[in-house]
């Protein structure tokens, strides 16, 4: 893709749509895109992939990855937003395009990182799993022919694990691989290709960061889509400490809420608690005096020496804040990292309730909570399905007296965001000229509390912040 | 046959190692046409001298340096280690962790004692002519699925002087495998698997892979002149008791009953297999021979020593040493006679030595210069004792590997030159 580098150019909007060609609903993403598009088609490409993405991978975390469920749903989720699903359709052609220039825009957003590179790799890969999953046999082989991929012999060293343990027939020191065993090395291959590629991307990301128009767009979409990481501190300040209390029966999500109440009981917390309850603390604008305040003035009426404090903790806080060491400034945890990584023990308080409380307990805190019998039960259903997220946006909408959350939750610190503004009566407005593709929810509609509806609160969620993108698109 | 005195070892070695041992061929080998720079000199062998020392990281410069330093030293055992990356001699002088080992051929050793719960006749360290037939089902069995599976052409098996059978793989590719995938080659000629408190040792899957089958073809045409007649392995209730712990315990009365009606292990193995190819036992509910079979590659399919496969650096006796409690040389072995092969044939030290003194006597009118005599008469004296046979297999296993390398290099060069 050429961008012709310099100032404000007023860019050709010539497309040269028809030399490029997609014999297959899928690829491999081998080739960069050679044509040229307007900014605002590449803004609504990338968009359009992200959400798509963030579909990936909430469905990946609510269903198993294959099933029914997942399957239909993603289909339906590629369908709306229109990229390439199966042959049968018409006009192949431009979902293909699109496909094909998203994914390569994504690439230059996504590789800035090795947290950003990881989470677009496995999504990329899960998409290229389900895509490859719903190819008929024929079509698979022609597919494979086509990306120069030989699977007919591959030489026995190369496909060790395949035939130490017989899985494959030998002859002539060739493996013979049978169809469904491909998908795995393909989907390898292609992990190995794509990390690849991100890296190289990388190294020429300056030259095309250089470009002002692409520069703040490119960071706004990693930034604002990985569902945000809460890092910036837009709104330091703007909390002050004796707000805390109330604001973690109101707008707390259950983890942090239980965290802080440890805190206040305790008097003190371990390190995972520290951690967890620290950062979400920063990310909801806590500034470094204030949390340097607030943590010792609890431990201290644990009847901490204010000079250990001062030698041990507040090193640690100093550090979370970046202002020490490697000078990292790190980022609150999401809900997938709070879910999936360090586990409390005995003496913890932190991790999800929904994930690592025992039912029994679970219930008790959600009836000390005010939450009434029927939504702990739906709450409940939801935890023995495993759809932990999902049951915190009910304990939401609980709290909050809505139907609909009207977002899909990923991060602890957009449970307090999307509390905030619901309490504060929904100041921001959305601008008039972004159209949302899905109805507002509608307050008095009972609407089935599964994925499908946090589907739709995920694309009116990133209608929303849309708004920041606005600024940036001014040609 | 002289019968074989230890005691006369170091007369003996003097004798083989100055006119017996087959320097020329056995240089030829290992030096693979020089291809590669350096590839003998640092090739890594241990000496066994007597009273049992051992030397490790010997390493020469030549044929006729390997020579003088075995003719020196008088070696009661010879071990071929890998290739290196410096001369095994100097490693001393090499940077810490810089001296590695590079290449090596893939071996086998197939030992006897690792079939001692499934044959009848012979325990630990001795062999005879009926549990021999296990080594040779385990050449035909390995040396087909490294011919046609996985596409080895160079490879040397060989009698390692007592109680098996080694097997050395040396195609250039092959040499320059990594610790991975020989594990994993020998993960794939695996079927046997436990230890003495496991008693069924071998589990088929319902879909069985091709190298399965045919290994249990090439087991079929030994089994009932093995298993049923020379070990006899359902000759009474408690041999067959052994047979029936592999069996479901539903049909163990039956088949007792049934075993007590007949007078052959032929004729209770037919009983048997009319017992478990249906009736209560059965694959995932469905009839056939998995456990037929699972018997039978029990009793019969090859048992490998992963240890002796996996490590580059692992050294292996090598082929025409001489083993020091039995006399025998490891001599190679005719793929094209596997089925003739008689270890109790094979040529001890003192048996060559002494055809080799008959020779001398006969000869005693030659007159001439020591030394060249030496040597000439080294080139005919083999040819003329019970070894000569064994060398030329070692011969035609050479000529093999001489034009896969001309072929290989005259593919390299016509690829290399400008049209």
């Amino acid at each position: 893709m050429q961008f012709s580098g310099g100032k404000r150019k007023k860019l050709r909007l010539t497309g040269d749509q028809r030399t490029v060609s997609y014999p297959h609903s899928l690829q491999f993403y081998l080739e960069p895109p050679s044509e040229s598009i307007s900014l605002i088609e590449f803004e609504s490409l990338a968009i359009d992939r992200v959400k798509l993405l963030k579909t990936v991978e909430n469905l990946g975390v609510s269903y198993v990855k294959g099933t029914e469920p997942y399957r239909s749903k993603l289909e339906n989720e590629i369908r709306k937003l229109k990229f390439s699903f199966r042959e049968n359709l018409e006009d192949e052609y431009e979902p293909r395009r699109k496909d094909h220039i998203s994914h390569f825009i994504l690439r230059l957003a996504y590789c800035q990182s090795e947290d950003l590179r990881r989470w677009f790799i496995q999504q990329e890969m899960d998409l290229l799993r389900f895509r490859f999953s719903i190819l008929p046999k024929d079509k698979i082989q022609n597919f494979l022919k086509d990306s120069h991929l030989h699977f007919e012999a591959i030489p026995f060293a190369d496909a060790l694990d395949l035939f130490r343990g017989r899985k494959v027939y030998l002859e002539g020191g060739f493996a013979y691989v049978p169809l469904r065993d491909i998908v795995a090395i393909v989907l390898n291959e292609f992990r190995a290709k794509l990390s690849k590629a991100l890296a190289l991307t990388a190294r020429s990301l300056p030259a095309v960061q250089s470009d002002e128009r692409l520069q703040p767009l490119l960071n706004h979409l990693s930034h604002s889509y990985t569902g945000q990481d809460y890092s910036t501190q837009k709104n330091a300040g703007k909390i002050s400490l004796d707000q805390i209390d109330s604001l973690s029966t109101k707008s707390f999500p259950p983890c942090m809420r239980q965290l802080h109440k440890a805190l206040r009981d305790n008097h003190h917390l371990r390190h995972g608690g520290r951690m967890q309850y620290g950062l979400f603390l920063k990310g909801i604008g806590l500034t470094l005096e204030q949390a340097l305040q607030f943590w010792k003035q609890e431990f201290i009426r644990g009847k901490m020496d204010p000079d250990k404090f001062d030698k041990g903790y507040s090193y640690n806080i100093r550090h979370s804040f970046g202002k020490e060491g490697k000078r990292t400034d790190y980022t609150p945890f999401s809900c997938l990292k709070i879910i999936l990584t360090n586990p409390p023990s005995q003496g913890d308080y932190h991790g999800c309730p929904f994930r690592h409380s025992d039912p029994e307990l679970l219930k008790q805190k959600l009836q000390s909570y005010k939450i009434s019998p029927g939504g702990i039960h739906q709450i409940l259903d939801l935890v023995k399905g495993s759809h932990y997220q999902v049951a915190c946006q009910k304990y939401f909408e609980m709290i909050h007296n809505v139907d609909d959350c009207g977002f899909s939750l990923s991060h602890p610190n957009q449970f307090f965001f999307e509390s905030q503004r619901i309490l504060s009566g929904n100041k921001d407005i959305r601008k008039e000229s972004i159209q949302p593709e899905t109805p507002q929810p509608k307050p008095s509609v009972q609407k089935a509390k599964d994925a499908s509806s946090a589907l739709a609160c995920l694309n009116s969620s990133l209608e929303m912040d849309m708004e920041g993108l606005e600024d940036y698109f001014s040609e | 046959m002289e019968t074989f005195d230890p005691a006369e070892l170091p007369e003996l070695l003097k004798l083989y190692y100055r006119r017996l041992f087959p320097y020329a061929q056995y240089y030829r080998w290992l030096n693979y046409g020089g291809v590669i720079k350096n590839y003998f000199q640092h090739r890594e062998f241990s000496f066994t001298l007597k009273d049992d020392i051992y030397i490790r990281y010997q390493s020469f410069n030549n044929q006729s340096d390997l020579e003088k330093e075995m003719q020196k030293m008088n070696p009661y055992k010879i071990d071929i280690g890998a290739v290196y990356s410096h001369r095994p001699n100097q490693h001393n002088t090499v940077k810490l962790g810089a001296f590695q080992a590079q290449e090596k051929e893939l071996v086998f050793d197939i030992d006897m004692t690792d079939y001692d719960d499934v044959r009848r006749c012979c325990s630990s360290a001795d062999i005879c002519s009926k549990c021999w037939t296990l080594m040779t089902m385990a050449i035909r069995i390995i040396d087909r699925a490294l011919k046609e599976d996985f596409g080895f052409k160079h490879r040397l098996w060989v009698y390692s002087g007592r109680r098996g059978i080694h097997c050395w793989v040396c195609d250039e590719s092959v040499r320059k495998l990594s610790s991975a995938v020989r594990s994993g080659i020998v993960e794939y000629l695996s079927l046997v698997k436990g230890g003495q408190d496991v008693k069924k040792k071998v589990h088929l899957s319902e879909k069985i892979h091709p190298f399965v089958s045919k290994s249990i073809n090439i087991i079929k045409k030994y089994f009932e002149e093995y298993a049923l007649v020379d070990q006899d392995i359902l000759e009474n209730k408690e041999s067959w008791d052994k047979i029936l712990a592999l069996v479901p315990e539903t049909i163990h009365e039956k088949l007792q009953q049934n075993f007590q009606k007949c007078h052959s292990s032929l004729q209770r193995w037919e009983y048997l297999k009319q017992g478990i190819n249906c009736q209560d036992n059965t694959k995932n509910d469905k009839c056939g021979p998995w456990l037929e079979w699972e018997i039978m590659l029990q009793y019969c399919f090859p048992r490998l020593d992963i240890n002796v496969s996996k490590g580059i650096n692992h050294l292996l006796k090598s082929p025409f040493s001489v083993h020091p409690k039995t006399g025998r040389i490891s001599v190679p072995i005719d793929l094209q006679k596997v089925d003739q092969f008689d270890p109790f044939t094979v040529p001890t030290i003192s048996s060559i030595c002494h055809e080799l003194d008959a020779i001398s006597i006969n000869d005693e009118g030659r007159e001439g210069n020591e030394a060249e005599s030496d040597i000439k008469h080294r080139t005919r004296d083999y040819k003329k004792t019970s070894l000569a046979p064994y060398i030329k297999v070692f011969e035609q296993f050479l000529e093999k590997l001489d034009k896969s390398r001309k072929g290989e290099l005259l593919k390299k060069s016509d690829l290399q030159k400008d049209f």
